[in-house]
């Protein structure tokens, strides 16, 4: 069996056909992580003792027989994730020495499993970005060509997966995170409904649409991740008790009777050529599979972006306040007084682009400004909402492009500050309001600077609160009928 | 409308955040831009409706205050960047 490449479904199998020991695949992925990680930069730190150890233990657990769903399976993590003695850089200077005391719930849960983490992967400085080009250890590469961007900010868990360094990884999505760089690396990607999944321990952004979710090879793999990830969790209030259901075993249900909407607003100006017709073909897959197709609108879809531009610097300068330089973190060798650690050690461990949200968000939240920015945005924001309530009274799902675009140059996105909002247009308000949704592979289209490369193109599949077995089904069903969550990029095969 | 310098320095002490004279420049511009991009926002109207909070519909999730021990009283003091014994050490604040 190819193992780079594998499913999780498939690794299972072979773990418990006892064909490979979890020992023999952890080393196996570490050797191609150590080969192919140069090139890519999808990894700020590789974990290879802990890797080993875990897996040892993954196989004396599978040979007395305590096999979870993803027991002795290797897995990467975005580098946001608290893990207890393991450095978690947030891709920043400011957290360069920092070892976490304790492990994020996404992390415990997979060792209880006993998942075997081989790694901590890049991402933009604290997640903001959309290319993972403001890390502070330089951009990831996309493994469809190296001279593009993988998306972000979780585009090293995306280049990783990509290319076949772990069949999984954790992620976040805040307003694309996860469905953009999926889309743009040719992989599946998961992001949950807001409160699905536990973001205790994990370094916060945007608290009210910070969203835990995984990256993998298939709708079917990502469905089997959730059942793992999702739940109450004490320690975070915003987890809803709402019951986890069997997710990957309840993916067989097809698509007739399914009530599928077509938002006309995510056919945005700009959208390029082949992403349209791409995604045009997919929604024509899911009408053959006997979906019911129909028209919706969401007029408010354009906004989202500006909300987004208002509610997000303002919770990133409140949750990055905590960053002080006296209890973890890079402190300033240079302050004379109380005042200039705060101010020096933050100019000295702050990005460009962190600095840029902190100013924008501190003015939003400011005396005077307030009601004009951040209540305004907010107000808008619950109007976004009630259009997606209505809606999904009348259809179960609804099916659009998760980037307007293929992967673009690295350095294309540089030094414009409205990037982002324009990069994740069409992954925001879903975002903003709190929903479940995929991005599955769909096809490959050329981009719009036209070079004659074939780049990934992502169907966006985006369901209702708690939607996740939907949308797992709608993903499921269009793989089971198409093989574009199959293709791999070149040069990466052994 | 637009921020002015002294707007930004302004912003740049409640933020605590030190910016060299190029930055606050930088700043200056970028802020506006992001400004300029979201005044498209006053034209929806909003008359009547409160500003949301939260999407989870949750409210009010109370627990017990019930206090445990971490066991991870000297791991957190030997994270801080400057310390004496199992105190954390700062300047002087009065």
């Amino acid at each position: 069996m190819d193992y780079a490449f594998a499913t999780i479904r498939e690794l299972r199998q072979a773990l418990d056909d006892k064909e490979v020991s979890s020992v023999e695949l952890a080393k196996f992925f570490l050797a191609r992580i150590k080969k192919y990680n140069p090139e890519l930069n999808a990894f700020i730190t590789i974990t290879e003792d802990e890797a080993l150890a875990q897996a040892g233990d993954a196989d004396q657990a599978i040979a007395r027989g305590e096999v979870g769903l993803l027991t002795g399976i290797p897995y990467a993590a975005k580098d946001l994730f608290s893990t207890r003695g393991i450095a978690t850089t947030a891709a920043s200077r400011i957290l360069e020495n920092f070892l976490p005391v304790y492990d994020a719930t996404t992390i415990a849960k997979l060792k209880e499993q006993r998942a075997v983490l081989l790694g901590k992967t890049n991402l933009d400085q604290f997640a903001h970005g959309s290319s993972t080009e403001t890390s502070c250890y330089g951009p990831s590469k996309n493994p469809w060509d190296s001279a593009r961007m993988p998306g972000g900010s979780s585009g090293g868990s995306t280049a990783a997966v990509a290319a076949g360094l772990a069949p999984f990884a954790l992620a976040t999505e805040t307003g694309g995170s996860i469905r953009q760089p999926a889309s743009l690396c040719g992989i599946s990607g998961w992001k949950p409904t807001y409160g699905r999944t536990s973001r205790f321990g994990v370094i916060a952004m945007t608290s009210s649409t910070d969203s835990i979710g995984t990256v993998a090879r298939s709708a079917h793999d990502l469905a089997i991740t959730a059942e793992v990830l999702s739940g109450h969790d004490p320690k975070d209030a915003t987890t809803g008790n709402v019951p986890v259901m069997d997710y990957s075993a309840q993916l067989s249900a097809g698509l007739k009777g399914f009530k599928i909407g077509v938002p006309k607003e995510y056919f945005v100006e700009g959208i390029e050529e082949d992403v349209e017709k791409r995604v045009r073909e997919a929604i024509a897959v899911a009408k053959d599979l006997g979906a019911e197709i129909v028209d919706v609108d969401l007029p408010l879809t354009g906004f989202g972006s500006l909300v987004y531009a208002i509610v997000t610097p303002s919770e990133v300068s409140s949750n990055l306040s905590r960053y002080d330089g006296i209890r973890y973190g890079h402190v300033t060798a240079e302050a004379k007084d109380l005042f200039e650690i705060y101010t020096k050690s933050r100019r000295e461990g702050f990005g460009d682009e962190a600095k840029r949200r902190i100013m924008t968000g501190t003015y939003a939240l400011s005396a005077g400004y307030r009601d004009a920015y951040y209540l305004k945005a907010q107000k808008v924001r619950r109007l976004l909402v009630q259009e997606f309530e209505q809606v999904f009274k009348k259809v179960d799902i609804l099916l659009c492009p998760s980037s307007p675009n293929v992967a673009i140059k690295l350095g294309s996105a540089a030094d414009n500050p409205l990037f982002g909002y324009i990069a994740d247009q069409l992954n925001i308000p879903g975002a903003l309001a709190g929903l479940a949704a995929l991005s599955v592979p769909c096809g490959f289209g050329r981009p719009k600077d036209g070079e004659a490369v074939e780049l990934p193109v992502g169907l966006q599949i985006i369901g209702p609160q708690w939607g996740e077995q939907k949308v797992f089904q709608v993903g499921h069903a269009y793989q089971q009928a198409t093989d574009w969550h199959k293709q791999k990029p070149a040069g990466f095969q052994n | 409308m637009s921020i002015s310098r002294d707007e930004i320095k302004h912003i740049a002490k409640l933020a605590r955040i030190e910016l060299s004279d190029t930055e606050l420049g930088k700043f200056q511009a970028d802020l506006n831009k992001v400004l300029g991009y979201v005044e498209i926002l006053k034209t929806v109207d909003t008359t009547g409706v409160a500003p949301l909070a939260t999407v989870t519909g949750l409210e009010n999730v109370f627990r017990e205050d019930v206090a445990a021990d971490s066991g991870l009283q000297k791991a957190i003091i030997d994270n801080a960047p400057v310390k004496s014994g199992r105190f954390i050490k700062v300047k002087k604040i009065l």
